[in-house]
């Protein structure tokens, strides 16, 4: 076992090359390029097979980790991407936006002497080499069951929902409020960490699988949950996300080129203004960018922000370094193509010109003293040190709270005091029979695979409800 | 479905009258709420304020003022053609209480808007005195309509060339000065509509006003239409469109309607270049 273990550690953990920062920081393009199969297989030689793998804990979709790699190895990529998709319906997202680091990745015991096999890269590759070269064929059904089910948000939540059902053989129909399918995989996060294409290429293949998808449905407007019943739906699934911008009410805020994220990005990716004049949407291109908060979506904001042409794009936030709650891959991409940090800074006010632009922002400098709610040093405003800085683009990226459209029109459906729905941690239940919530609109604002991992427990629940009544 | 019905150019081509069939919205949709359009892929969402929803044909009515690109594109949609995308009913819908004496002033195709609110309000029982007015009188639309809406019909254009020569703020102020007002709903260009807060606020009559900010989602989700209310940001789209017009920050509203001027004549050229093109 020990001279095993030594033999396969020699192989290093294959990086995938990607564009040199330089270039890619003015484009749009994805910025790695991904395996071959060639590394990919090499890769997959690193995995020990572990008889007891605790990868798989450290997924929030229990994805047969060894099961999928063992496949790359000997080369049989179909049979691998069919192995993933028995627990993961979305695995090109995944391979792409996970963070590996804090779940599988960190668990896989190659990382405690040196680096970990790369999971998300090879789930990465296993997903794109069936949409480029694979042969379509779609996973084996279960007979239908006549049992209809509303998913309500096409993110990652309701598609995980949507593919679960569909291959348990309940009938299923997915509304989204905006005019594409995808949630924050579409609107949110940028073409150069997830290419739409792949996104509407997944959804697709739910389609074929027979899942329906139904645009420009806002549920609670254009029509509510009771009604979704009264049509003949014996289960609905809410996974509409947080979607609430914050901001951070200080003077100034309302002036031309203060953005929330949501819209920045919404803006740039949904809408493609990056692609403006050829797509009709505007948006504003600063020279001098400041992005306050220091999560992954401000990393989007902020490069996306290098990419339409800014001089310099600041990260303002107000704790160190180490409390920033981005991906430590995202900071260093972010880093790379010359994004600077002000860190221990906070925004107090905006300055604008007689047009209403903004120009510019006071800041001020912060401490961290002891922690706070969240467990990190509370920061404290340095006495004497506010600065100015020019900036004619303002990205506020500083969380999300509870959109209140769907659960205000909604009887029944008990909400916390922040606005988000309640639910049953281990099977998505809300106080409303017949209706699971997950994702964002549970759990407050948190990532792709989270809310897939919701979306998971959901499935499980409403299948044994529409199978056995409970 | 989101197929043209009807079209209709008004005010001199400048106005442009959809009927699009749209059932579940036309099912939900009340007085004072807005649809979000998008004409084809590459397209913007626009919000539109519904000027006549039918539930039983399944269709609503739009009329829109050609200003830029977007409308100049939806201007271009032919009967049988097709918006990409409608989405809505959206935003609060206006609030109908039997008061008494109220006023509704229009002005542009703000009447359009003001069109089922007048109805409204006088279906449940106030009388209703509507102020309605145009540049000039080619440019003035749904006099007849507004005429059969309301108790009593004043019609302005600010150059004489048809009834009242001036502002429907004058003839506003004369109204007030003679009547026992409860409220005034004003729609219209912004600076119409901060006017006509200035004269009501003289005479401490309640004034609502609907805001057209820029948007994008319509679901409040992005606070691009946020607007200064009392204060206090809020959010045009899921808090609005209707709000105490004493309390609006019309300065800043009118600033953020200008964001995108540049990149809208951009746009408006280019459009204009390719249809001379093909």
């Amino acid at each position: 076992m020990e001279e095993k273990t030594a033999k396969k550690d020699k192989i290093p953990r294959q990086p995938m090359s990607e564009q040199e920062a330089d270039v890619r920081k003015r484009n749009f393009e994805e910025v790695p390029f991904g395996y071959t199969p060639e590394l990919a297989m090499k890769e997959a030689e690193r995995c020990l097979q572990c008889k007891k793998p605790s990868c798989i804990d450290g997924c929030p979709v229990a994805v047969d980790i060894p099961g999928f790699i063992k496949l790359i190895k000997e080369g049989e990529f179909t049979a691998s991407i069919r192995k993933v998709w028995e627990r993961n319906s979305l695995p090109a997202v995944c391979g792409r936006v996970c963070p590996q680091e804090i779940q599988c990745e960190e668990l896989c015991i190659l990382g405690k002497k040196g680096d970990p096999v790369a999971i998300g890269n090879l789930e990465r590759f296993v997903a794109d080499n069936e949409r480029n070269h694979g042969t379509g064929e779609l996973p084996p059904k279960a007979r239908s069951t006549g049992k209809r089910v509303a998913a309500i948000g096409a993110g990652p939540s309701g598609l995980t929902v949507a593919g679960d059902l569909i291959l348990k053989g309940h009938d299923v129909t997915v509304f989204e409020a905006f005019h594409k399918p995808g949630g924050v995989l579409v609107y949110g996060i940028p073409e150069f960490r997830l290419p739409k294409e792949i996104v509407y290429s997944e959804v697709n293949f739910l389609e074929r699988l027979g899942v329906k998808l139904e645009c420009n449905y806002v549920i609670g407007k254009t029509i509510s949950i009771d009604e979704l019943f009264d049509q003949g739906f014996d289960a609905v699934y809410i996974g509409v996300g947080a979607g609430l911008p914050r901001f951070m009410n200080i003077p100034g805020e309302n002036l031309i080129g203060i953005y929330s994220a949501n819209e920045y990005l919404t803006r740039s990716n949904l809408m493609k203004a990056y692609l403006f004049p050829e797509y009709d949407t505007p948006i504003v291109k600063g020279r001098n960018v400041a992005v306050f908060g220091a999560g992954n979506v401000a990393m989007d904001a902020a490069r996306t922000a290098m990419r339409l042409g800014a001089e310099k794009v600041r990260i303002v936030y107000r704790r160190s370094r180490e409390e920033m709650p981005a991906r430590e891959a995202e900071i260093h991409h972010a880093e790379e193509e010359g994004i600077e940090f002000y860190l221990l800074t906070a925004p107090t006010r905006f300055m604008g010109n007689e047009k209403g632009r903004v120009t510019g922002m006071e800041c001020i400098q912060m401490e961290l003293g002891e922690p706070d709610d969240s467990g990190r040093r509370r920061p404290i405003p340095l006495e004497g040190s506010k600065f100015e800085l020019e900036c004619d683009l303002a990205v506020i990226a500083v969380g999300a709270g509870a959109n209140p459209i769907l659960t205000q029109s909604t009887e029944g459906l008990d909400i916390n005091k922040w606005g988000y729905i309640m639910a049953d941690p281990l099977t998505g239940k809300t106080t409303k029979k017949g209706v699971w919530a997950g994702g964002d609109i549970v759990s407050g604002q948190a990532t792709v695979i989270l809310a897939m991992g919701a979306g998971r427990l959901a499935s499980n629940s409403i299948h044994d409800y529409l199978t056995w009544g409970w | 479905m989101f197929e043209i019905l009807k079209r209709q150019e008004m005010a001199d081509g400048t106005v442009v009258l959809n009927e699009i069939s749209a059932p579940l919205i036309a099912k939900k949709a009340k007085p004072g709420q807005f649809v979000i359009l998008k004409a084809n892929e590459t397209g913007e969402r626009i919000p539109l304020t519904m000027a006549i929803t039918d539930p039983k044909k399944g269709t609503i009515t739009i009329i829109y003022q050609v200003v830029g690109k977007s409308t100049a594109l939806f201007k271009s949609l032919q009967v049988g053609e097709r918006f990409q995308d409608v989405i809505g009913p959206l935003g609060k819908h206006t609030h109908l209480e039997k008061l008494g004496t109220v006023v509704c002033v229009g002005g542009g195709t703000g009447v359009a808007v003001m069109h089922p609110i007048t109805k409204g309000l006088k279906d449940v029982g106030n009388r209703v005195i509507a102020i309605i007015g145009a540049r000039t009188k080619d440019l003035l639309i749904l006099e007849d309509e507004m005429k059969a809406a309301s108790n009593e019909l004043h019609v302005c254009t600010d150059d004489g060339s048809y009834g009242h020569h001036g502002f429907v703020t004058d003839v506003l102020r004369d109204i007030l000065k003679k009547e026992d007002v409860k409220l005034v709903v004003a729609i219209g260009p912004v600076p119409m509509m901060k006017f006509a807060c200035q004269v009501t606020d003289e005479y401490k009559v309640k004034t609502i006003v609907s805001l057209n900010s820029i948007m994008v989602d319509g679901t409040g989700m992005c606070g691009c239409c946020r607007v200064s209310v009392g204060g206090k940001t809020r959010f045009a789209c899921v808090e609005g469109p209707e709000f105490d017009g004493h309390q609006v920050d019309f300065d800043e509203l009118m600033k953020r309607l200008n964001a995108y001027k540049e990149e809208e004549a951009v746009a408006y050229d280019k459009f204009k270049c390719d249809c001379q093109a093909g």
